[in-house]
C-alpha cells in the first residue's frame, strides 16, 4: 500500500501554491497534521523544514495532535457575545471538564474557540465536525453531546 | 397531482432545524400517501422564521415559520399545501412586510431558486450578464462598471471599476480574478447567504471580471468555517464547467476562463487581501508591504483582481440590467444597494438589502425589532471586529460609507452586531485588543506588541490601577497602532476600542 501522505503530495505537486491544499487534505484523512509528516511534506513540495512548519502553525485550523472523535467548535465572536455566549462556553467547559484547545480524556470530545461561524443571525452558535447549530442554550449543548454519546 | 414546497439548506436554517423539517415533511406526506416535491433552496434571510417552509401553490408561494419538526403533522391537518390557515401562515412570502419593503437587486434570487440548477438559475435572469459582456470591449465591461458607482463590498469601499482599470491596464501573459470569500467579520453573513443561495452569480461575475481584464484562471479563497458554501460551490462550478459556462471556450466565445475553490485555515487575518494572496499561494498569511498594489503585481507576481464575493456579484445584474439602474440606486458617493446584516441581540436577525440611505434606527427597530432580550439596546458594532461602538444617542445616522465616517465609524462589511444595556463596553474593547493579538499575523510591531499590551492596560484599568494614567496610555497605544501599523488589523483595532473609550467611560472608570 502506498502511503497516504504520498498519495496527497503527488495529487496536489502539480498546482501553483499547493502547500495549504497538502496540509488541508492529510488533516481530512488523519484528522491532525504529525510532526513526523513535516519532512515528508517538505521533500515531496521542495520547501524547507521550516516553511512547512511556519506554515502549520501560523493557521488555528490545522492541528498537530490528534482530534476527539468528535470537535466541538464554539463561536467566541461578538454577535455570539451579545447572545451571552460566554456563558454558554462557561457551560461546555464545565459540562465537558475541558478547557479550549483540549480533549476529554475519554477521547470523545475536543473542544476548540472559533471567531464566527457566520450565523451570526441565530447566535449563540457552535459547528460539530461541520454540522452547525444556532441559539444553543445549555439544555440544547447538553442533547446534542448526549446524542453523540449514544453514538460512540 | 403532487404538490411542491421549499425547505432551505442555508447553514442558518439547517442550524435550526430545517434538516429535521424537510424529513419530517417527507415522512408525513409518505403516511398520508400524498406526493410531494420537496425543494431546497437558499434562505430568505428572514432568521426569525427560520426554518421557512414554503408552499407552491398555482406558482404563488406561501409562506409558514418558524417550523418545527412538532408542527409538521399539524400543518398537514390544516391543509398547508394549499394554502391553509394556520398559526404558523405567514402568507404570500413576498408580502411578508419585512420582505417586501427590501431591494433585492444582489440578493434577488437567493431563497427563491435551487442553488445547485443552472436551469433555475437560467430562468431568473441568470447570465444575462454575461451575455451582454461578451458583446463588449474589455475597456466598455470596466466602463460599465466604473459608471455604475459601485464599490467594494468587502469594507475598503475602493471604486471596483477603478481597481478593474488598472489590471486591465497592466500589461502580462497571465492575470488573476480573485474572489475574497474569507467572510470572518463577526456579525457577517451575506457572503455565506450568497454562495450557498446563489452560487452561478458569483461564478457569473468573476467570470465578468476575468474577461474585462483578460484574466484565464480564477480562485474563490473561502473561509473553512463555511462547508456548505464549500459543497454548493462545488457543486456550481462543476455545473459551470458542464455547460461551457466555465473552461477554455465560455459559451462559444473563444475566452478561457478556469475557476476553482481554495479553502483558508482559520486565519482572521487571510481576509486582509494581500495576506489572502500569501495564502492562496500556500504560505503564512502574512500581509504585503503596499505598493505594489495587487491589481499590478498580485497573485504569484501577477495582476490580480481581488474583490469581495458581494462586489462580484452584483456585477452580474450590473451588465444586465446597465451601469445606469445600478446606479439610481441609494445617496451620494453611496450608489447601489447594500447587503446589511442584522445580528446579535435583536428580535428580527437576518438580511436586508436596501439602497443606501436608511437610517440605523429604521434597521434596529423597523426591520430588527428591538432587542431580543427585551432590555434597551445600549451599543451596536457596526463593520465586525475592527469596527466603531456607536452608541443608542447616534442611532439616527444614515447607513452609509460617508455618514459614517462622519461620526468615526465604518461600514464595513455591513454587519451590524446589536448589545442590549447589559453589555460591558470595557469587556468588549479588552476583547478587541485580545481579538488583535490573537489573529495578528506578526509582521509589524504596532499590531503584533501594541495588541498585547493593549490587553494589559486594559486589564490594569479594569484592577483599578491608576485608571488616569493607564486610559492615557490606551489612548498613545491606540494611536500608534492607528498610525503605525501595515494593515487594518492593527491599524483599525483602535475603532472599538477608541469608540468604547469615548462613549462609555464610564464603564472603564467604574468599581469591580
Amino acid at each position: 500500500m502506498s502511503d497516504p501522505i504520498d498519495v496527497i503530495l503527488d495529487r496536489y505537486r502539480a498546482q501553483p501554491g499547493p502547500l495549504l491544499q497538502v496540509l488541508h487534505a492529510i488533516q481530512a484523512e488523519l484528522g491532525y497534521i504529525p510532526e513526523q509528516a513535516v519532512p515528508q511534506i517538505a521533500a515531496g513540495l521542495n520547501l524547507s523544514r521550516a516553511e512547512v512548519h511556519g506554515v502549520i502553525s501560523f493557521y488555528h485550523y490545522f492541528r498537530r495532535t490528534p482530534p476527539g472523535r468528535y470537535v466541538v467548535q464554539v463561536c467566541r465572536a461578538e454577535a455570539c457575545q451579545s447572545m451571552h455566549s460566554e456563558q454558554l462556553i462557561a457551560h461546555i467547559r464545565n459540562r465537558l471538564q475541558i478547557d479550549f484547545h483540549e480533549t476529554t480524556p475519554d477521547g470523545a470530545f475536543s473542544l476548540e474557540p472559533v471567531y464566527c461561524l457566520g450565523n451570526c443571525a441565530c447566535s449563540p452558535a457552535m459547528m460539530i465536525d461541520g454540522e452547525l447549530y444556532g441559539r444553543v442554550s445549555p439544555a440544547s449543548f447538553d442533547a446534542v453531546v448526549a446524542a453523540r454519546e449514544r453514538k460512540s | 397531482m403532487s404538490s411542491t414546497l421549499y425547505v432551505p439548506r442555508d447553514a442558518g436554517a439547517l442550524s435550526l432545524g430545517a434538516e429535521d423539517v424537510a424529513r419530517a415533511i417527507q415522512h408525513e406526506a409518505a403516511i398520508r400517501g400524498m406526493e410531494l416535491v420537496v425543494k431546497r433552496n437558499g434562505s430568505r434571510g428572514l432568521y426569525w422564521l427560520e426554518p421557512l417552509v414554503e408552499v407552491d401553490v398555482d406558482g404563488k408561494r406561501y409562506a409558514y415559520g418558524p417550523v418545527t419538526v412538532q408542527d409538521v403533522p399539524e400543518l398537514f391537518d390544516a391543509d398547508f399545501l394549499n394554502n391553509g390557515s394556520h398559526r404558523l401562515a405567514l402568507g404570500l412570502t413576498e408580502s411578508i412586510v419585512h420582505l417586501r419593503s427590501q431591494q433585492r437587486l444582489t440578493f434577488e434570487r437567493v431563497g427563491v431558486i435551487e442553488p445547485d440548477s443552472l436551469d433555475d438559475y437560467l430562468a431568473h435572469g441568470g447570465y444575462l450578464g454575461l451575455r451582454s459582456a461578451l458583446s463588449l470591449k474589455p475597456a466598455e465591461i470596466v466602463q460599465a462598471v466604473t459608471d455604475s458607482g459601485l464599490r467594494g463590498r468587502g469594507g475598503a469601499a475602493f471604486p471596483t471599476g477603478i481597481k478593474w482599470k488598472t489590471v486591465l491596464d497592466t500589461q502580462a501573459a497571465q492575470k488573476y480574478v480573485t474572489c475574497n470569500a474569507d467572510e470572518g467579520d463577526s456579525g457577517t453573513f451575506a457572503d455565506r447567504m450568497l454562495m450557498e443561495g446563489d452560487p452561478f452569480v458569483l461564478i457569473e461575475g468573476m467570470t465578468i471580471a476575468a474577461l474585462a481584464v483578460g484574466a484565464t484562471r480564477g480562485f474563490i479563497y473561502l473561509r473553512v468555517e463555511y462547508p456548505h458554501a464549500h459543497r454548493a460551490l462545488t457543486k456550481a462550478i462543476d455545473i459551470a464547467y458542464e455547460q461551457h459556462y466555465l473552461g477554455e471556450n465560455i459559451l462559444g466565445s473563444g475566452h478561457r476562463f478556469d475557476l476553482e475553490v481554495r479553502l483558508g485555515a482559520g486565519a482572521y487575518i487571510c481576509g486582509e487581501e494581500t495576506s489572502m494572496l500569501e495564502s492562496l499561494e500556500g504560505r503564512r498569511g502574512e500581509v504585503r508591504v503596499r505598493p505594489p498594489l495587487p491589481a499590478v503585481k498580485g497573485l504569484f507576481g501577477q495582476p490580480t483582481i481581488v474583490n469581495n464575493v458581494i462586489s462580484l456579484a452584483s456585477v452580474p445584474i450590473i451588465l444586465a440590467k446597465g451601469a445606469d439602474y445600478y446606479r439610481g440606486f441609494g445617496v451620494g458617493r453611496s450608489r447601489g444597494t447594500l447587503p446589511i446584516q442584522l445580528a446579535g441581540n435583536l428580535k428580527r436577525t437576518g438580511l436586508v438589502e436596501r439602497a443606501f440611505g436608511i437610517t440605523l434606527r429604521e434597521l434596529l427597530y423597523e426591520y430588527g425589532g428591538g432587542s431580543a432580550s427585551g432590555r434597551p439596546l445600549r451599543a451596536v458594532q457596526i463593520g465586525g471586529p475592527l469596527g466603531a461602538y456607536v452608541p443608542a444617542s447616534q442611532f439616527d445616522t444614515v447607513v452609509d460609507y460617508e455618514t459614517l465616517s462622519g461620526i468615526g465609524a465604518l461600514l464595513g462589511h455591513g454587519g451590524i452586531v446589536a448589545f442590549d444595556d447589559t453589555v460591558d463596553m470595557a469587556r468588549m474593547a479588552r476583547y478587541a485588543m485580545e481579538f488583535c493579538a490573537n489573529e495578528s499575523c506578526g509582521k509589524c510591531t504596532p499590531c503584533r506588541i501594541g495588541s498585547t499590551r493593549g490587553v494589559e492596560v486594559i486589564d490594569r484599568i479594569l484592577a483599578g490601577v491608576d485608571r488616569a494614567g493607564n486610559v492615557q496610555l490606551l489612548e498613545e497605544l491606540c494611536e500608534t497602532m492607528a498610525e503605525g501599523s501595515l494593515c487594518g488589523l492593527g491599524g483599525m483595532t483602535p475603532f472599538p476600542v477608541r469608540s468604547a473609550l469615548g462613549h462609555f467611560r464610564d464603564d472603564f472608570m467604574k468599581p469591580r
